[in-house]
Parts: C-alpha cells; sequence; structure tokens
C-alpha cells in the first residue's frame, strides 16, 4: 500500500470528522432559540442566575467564540452536561455504549454469517428453487421495519409463550452475579438480538449472492472446472475468495453503524444502550445529549470507513498496485 | 423537439412496457401498489375520518378484537383500525413520494453538475455526498426532525435532505459516460451551448436511471417515515402506520396482546415497501444499461 494513499484516507476521514463537528455546532445553535427560558420556563430567576445558566450551557459570547469553545472542549472530550440529568454527556455515553456493542455486534456477526452463507449458496445456485426462496425471503426482511418484528417476536416469545423476558437487561429483583448475572443478561439479550440479525440478514445476503454472480462469469472459474476441480472446491477456493470483498465494505460499513443501528429496537426491548439514551433525550429534546450522541454516531462511522480503506489493499491487489 | 425525435422515445417506452409486462414479479408490484394509491385516494369513500379522533368514538367499544368490531377492531380510545389504517396510508405514501421528489431533485441537479462540469465543482460536491453519506442517516433525521419540530412537512424534508446522496453519485456517473458519446462531442464542435447539450443529450439519457433509482428511494423513505413516526417524530395532528405502532406500543398493547392493532400497520408497510421494491428492481433491470444484459437475475 503506497503511503500517499492511506495518508490521502486518513486526511479525508479527519475532514469529515470536521466537516461533522462544524456541522454538528450550527446544526444546534442556528436553529435553537434560547434553551434557558424553555427549560426553565415558569420560574423567577435572577440576571445573575440566568447569566450563570447561560454560561454553563456554552451559550454566552458571540457564535465564533462559542464555536471555538465548543471545538476546544469536544478535543478534550467534554460534550456538555445533559438538560435533563446534569450528568456530563460523555459518561452517560460511555456507561450505555457496551450494552449496545454487545447486542448490536452480536447481531451483526450472526447476520453476517449467516447472510454470507445464504448468499453463496443461493448464488451458486442461481434460478434454483432454493435461491428463489431465499432472495424473497431476503427481501421480505428488508422490507421488514425492524421495531415492528420486535413487537411482534416480543409478543409471540415473551407474553404469549413466556419464553424470554419482555424488556430490560436483567432481572432486576435477582441478586445474581458474575457467570449467573451474565447468563441473565445474554438471555435477556437473545430476542432485541434475534430481531437485529433478522433485519440485518437480507443485506448481506443479497450482496454477496451478486457478489458470486458477478464472479461466475470469469475467466479463473473456466479454468479451475477445465483443471478438474469439484464443484465445491471451485466454489469455496476461487469464487467466494473474490466474491468476499464486496461484503467486507458492507461489513465494516455496518459495524460502523452498530453504535446507531438500533434506536428503535431497544426502545421496544427497552434495552439500556445508546438507542434508548436517543429516545429519552428527544422527549426533552434534551440538545447537548442529542449532539453528543450524533457526534459519537457519526465518528464511529467514519473510524470504521477508514479502516475499511486501509484495509482494502491488502484484500486486494488490484487496488495495491494501481 | 423534432417529430423524428418522438417518435424514437414513444417507441423507446413502448419497448420498456412490453419488457416490464414480462417481469411477473414488478407485475405484481405494480397491483398491489395499484391497490394502496387507490385506497389512500378514495379514503373518504371507504373509511370515516370523524373516527379518527377519540372525542368522536365515545360509543365504541375500546380494546375491542376484530370479532367484537367489524372490520379490524378499536384501539384503547375506541377508534377503529379500519379507518386509521386507511388514512395512514395518505401519509405514508405522500411522505415516501414527496420526500423521494427532493430527493431526486437534489441528487440529480448535484449529479449532473459534478459529471457535467468536472474538476472543481466535481471535486466539491463529490466531498459533499461523501459526507451526507457517511453521517448515519436515521440519527441526522432524528437530530433535524427534533430540532425543526413534529410536522408532516417537516419528515417530508428531513427526509428529503438525507437521502440524495446515492442518486447523486448514480447521475454522475452515467453523465460522465454520456459526455464521452460521440454525439455531444459532434454537438460541442457544430457550437452548442452547455444548457442545449444538457437539454438535449445529457437530461434525456440520465432520465431513465433517475426513474429507476426514483422507485427505489420510496421505500427508503417510507421505512424511515414509520421509523421517525415510531419514535414520536411524525406529524401529530395526522395518523400514520408509524404513529399507530407508536400509540399502540405507548398504550402498553404488547402486553395485552392487541395484536389487531399492531399487526396491520405493519403488514401494510411490508407490502407497500414490497412492492415499490420489486417494481424498481424490474425498472432498474430494463433501464440501467449495465444490467440490461440481464445476467444479475
Amino acid at each position: 500500500m503506497s503511503v500517499r494513499y492511506a495518508v490521502g484516507k486518513v486526511l479525508g476521514a479527519f475532514a469529515t470528522l470536521a466537516f461533522v463537528l462544524v456541522f454538528n455546532f450550527f446544526l444546534f445553535r442556528v436553529v435553537e432559540s434560547n434553551p434557558v427560558a424553555t427549560l426553565y420556563r415558569g420560574r423567577n430567576l435572577t440576571d445573575e442566575q440566568r447569566e450563570q445558566l447561560t454560561h454553563q450551557f456554552g451559550l454566552d459570547g458571540s457564535k465564533w467564540e462559542q464555536f471555538v469553545r465548543y471545538v476546544e472542549q469536544t478535543l478534550q472530550l467534554n460534550l456538555g452536561r445533559s438538560y435533563a440529568t446534569n450528568q456530563p454527556v460523555v459518561d452517560e455515553i460511555w456507561a450505555a455504549a457496551p450494552q449496545t456493542i454487545a447486542l448490536v455486534g452480536t447481531a451483526t456477526l450472526i447476520s453476517m454469517l449467516v447472510g454470507i452463507a445464504m448468499g453463496i449458496s443461493a448464488g451458486w445456485r442461481r434460478g434454483s428453487g432454493r435461491d428463489r426462496l431465499l432472495t424473497s425471503s431476503s427481501m421480505a426482511t428488508w422490507s421488514t421495519p425492524d421495531f415492528w418484528l420486535g413487537m411482534i417476536l416480543l409478543t409471540v416469545f415473551a407474553v404469549r409463550l413466556g419464553l424470554f423476558p419482555t424488556g430490560g437487561i436483567e432481572d432486576p429483583t435477582s441478586s445474581a452475579t458474575g457467570i449467573a448475572k451474565l447468563a441473565d443478561q445474554a438471555w435477556h439479550m437473545t430476542l432485541p438480538c434475534l430481531t437485529l440479525a433478522i433485519a440485518y440478514v437480507g443485506e448481506f445476503m443479497l450482496v454477496m449472492r451478486s457478489s458470486i454472480l458477478d464472479v461466475m462469469r470469469e475467466d479463473y472459474l473456466t479454468l479451475a472446472r477445465a483443471k478438474g476441480l469439484r464443484d465445491s472446491q471451485v466454489r469455496d477456493r476461487h469464487a467466494v475468495r473474490n466474491a468476499l470483498l464486496p461484503s467486507t465494505t458492507l461489513i465494516a460499513i455496518n459495524f460502523g453503524f452498530v453504535l446507531s443501528g438500533a434506536i428503535a429496537v431497544e426502545t421496544v426491548f427497552s434495552w439500556p444502550g445508546l438507542g434508548l439514551l436517543t429516545t429519552e433525550a428527544l422527549r426533552g429534546p434534551d440538545l447537548p445529549m442529542l449532539q453528543g450522541l450524533f457526534l459519537v454516531f457519526s465518528a464511529s462511522v467514519v473510524v470504521f470507513n477508514l479502516i475499511a480503506d486501509l484495509a482494502y489493499p491488502f484484500l486486494d491487489p488490484r487496488v495495491r498496485y494501481s | 423537439m423534432t417529430a423524428v425525435a418522438w417518435e424514437r422515445r414513444r417507441r423507446a417506452a413502448r419497448r420498456t412496457l412490453t419488457a416490464f409486462r414480462a417481469d411477473r414479479e414488478g407485475v405484481a408490484g405494480l397491483v398491489v401498489l395499484a391497490v394502496f394509491v387507490g385506497v389512500a385516494l378514495f379514503a373518504p369513500l371507504i373509511a370515516d375520518s370523524d373516527q379518527l379522533h377519540a372525542v368522536n368514538t365515545t360509543a365504541n367499544p375500546t380494546w375491542a378484537p376484530p370479532s367484537e368490531f367489524l372490520p379490524l377492531g378499536t384501539d384503547n380510545l375506541g377508534r377503529p383500525i379500519w379507518d386509521q389504517l386507511v388514512y395512514g396510508s395518505q401519509v405514508s405514501l405522500l411522505v415516501g413520494i414527496a420526500a423521494t421528489l427532493i430527493a431526486i431533485v437534489i441528487g440529480t441537479v448535484v449529479g449532473v453538475a459534478a459529471g457535467f462540469f468536472g474538476g472543481w465543482t466535481d471535486a466539491v460536491l463529490n466531498r459533499l455526498s461523501e459526507w451526507f453519506l457517511v453521517i448515519p442517516f436515521i440519527p441526522l433525521a432524528i437530530v433535524l426532525a427534533a430540532i425543526l419540530g413534529a410536522s408532516l412537512r417537516n419528515i417530508i424534508f428531513v427526509i428529503g435532505v438525507t437521502s440524495w446522496p446515492v442518486t447523486a453519485r448514480l447521475v454522475r456517473a452515467q453523465v460522465l459516460t454520456v459526455k464521452q458519446r460521440l454525439y455531444v462531442e459532434r454537438s460541442r464542435a457544430l457550437g452548442a451551448s452547455s444548457a442545449h447539450i444538457m437539454g438535449r443529450h445529457i437530461l434525456p439519457n440520465i432520465t431513465p436511471l433517475v426513474i429507476a433509482n426514483a422507485t427505489l428511494t420510496v421505500p427508503i423513505a417510507i421505512l424511515s417515515e414509520t421509523t421517525l413516526s415510531f419514535l414520536g417524530l411524525g406529524d401529530p395532528l395526522r395518523v400514520s402506520w408509524g404513529s399507530m405502532l407508536e400509540d399502540a406500543f405507548s398504550a402498553g398493547a404488547l402486553g395485552r396482546e392487541a395484536w389487531w392493532w399492531y399487526l396491520p400497520p405493519g403488514l401494510c408497510v411490508i407490502a407497500v415497501v414490497l412492492a415499490f421494491t420489486l417494481v424498481g428492481r424490474a425498472l432498474e433491470a430494463i433501464l440501467d444499461p449495465r444490467l440490461r444484459a440481464g445476467w444479475r437475475g
């Protein structure tokens, strides 16, 4: 990989982050009128208190001064305080992130493995009954709102059959620790995780299928067959390896969306992650919290896109040498 | 426009129509869409909009399953599910189509400008689309909707201005290939202005692609509307399939197993989204030159 390529990609990622920062600032400042007045509506504030609050929210001074201060604070990982709880936004995001990473990360991994296997099997026998079944069911799950699927699974498996809990991350009445506690959490995670895995699997399947179809016409497959390789060897050694390239990009992008991917599903299952934090912040609206969440969501996508860009030359020699 | 050109375009349209008829999935999608558009347009004939408001439904039973209140039961305030479902189709289709129009217009203008002018314009516009592609879509829409306030107009605007980059990229790529064609060079050599080339050569050539892409953008816009409305960012004064799901969820319909309330809106979303996708894929297979060979299946 040329140094120039890598430096270009890294600089591009920084430019995107800078854009997100500027965008984030103006989005919330230019439109927003006066949060101090909104939050303390109906209460008598002395001028002194009002000034102090305005300062605390970083709303005093000119827009330019505010912007400089905003950038400085963000670089020091100070995202302000939540209007709702008066806790630092960073702390709340930090506390909620692991639950989201566990839930959505697991779901992404499962759907990735299952989806890619389904895509290979469907694409390799294009037009077969299995292909038609897998393709149409993938399109059906792609068309389903994920949170609605969650509502249905919740009704069937938790409310009606009582097999799983109806929400939350652990049994609040239990005092289990260690392994038992983890098992309880995993049990609570099953339904939301299944929901997300079903919601994501279709995209992986469809992308993998169409990349298999793309490589099917390549000469090296004809050559591999001419060499007398068995069908499964042609598929696994030659077709799948090349067809996996577009999927790696999709995988990286999907991992970038792990943090922000489950806002509505977390709400349905009251899963205490970043998604639930977002819906709660919407109620105020708790602007510093929304602003902080949006920044973290965007940064995660930028970082994973950069990883995909940097990994690509290692996976595809054609990019390395061009 | 000369008569010859019109004749050629009529023939091309007829060819497209014949090819589309041969696509069974596309035709099935179109039939489903026709049903939903019919329901949305003739909503006042088959449903009663007065019944959408709890003040008018005090005589109805609450939480009534379909067996007790025809045809689809009622919600926690006695509002019939059927009337909400019928009027909800208006909002979902309107938001889907209007937001797509905004996205397509922005995407086409950006894509044509980037592809046609190249150089600095291209670099700047490319960067801009890349930014919008990277920013997570639903959180951006949530933030915009939270700041602008919940209304039908805002939700259309929010989905529209966040959905254009894919169209812009597609259009740009197509403009780049059309620009290289001999007839464009010939036209330029004969002294044609940029406006003339764009209007006579570039735009007619990218229109089919834009139409196919628009058909595939509508379902994404409808899914976004459903999610945003479920999160409480929809128009509080109008019922949509997403807002029905929100009402059902916050009223505790899941615990009461009031499936007749939240099952139908989800099924309607799936049907409409799937129908648009099938029609869009059929159109894409016919109109997108890269897929015309038909090997993608």
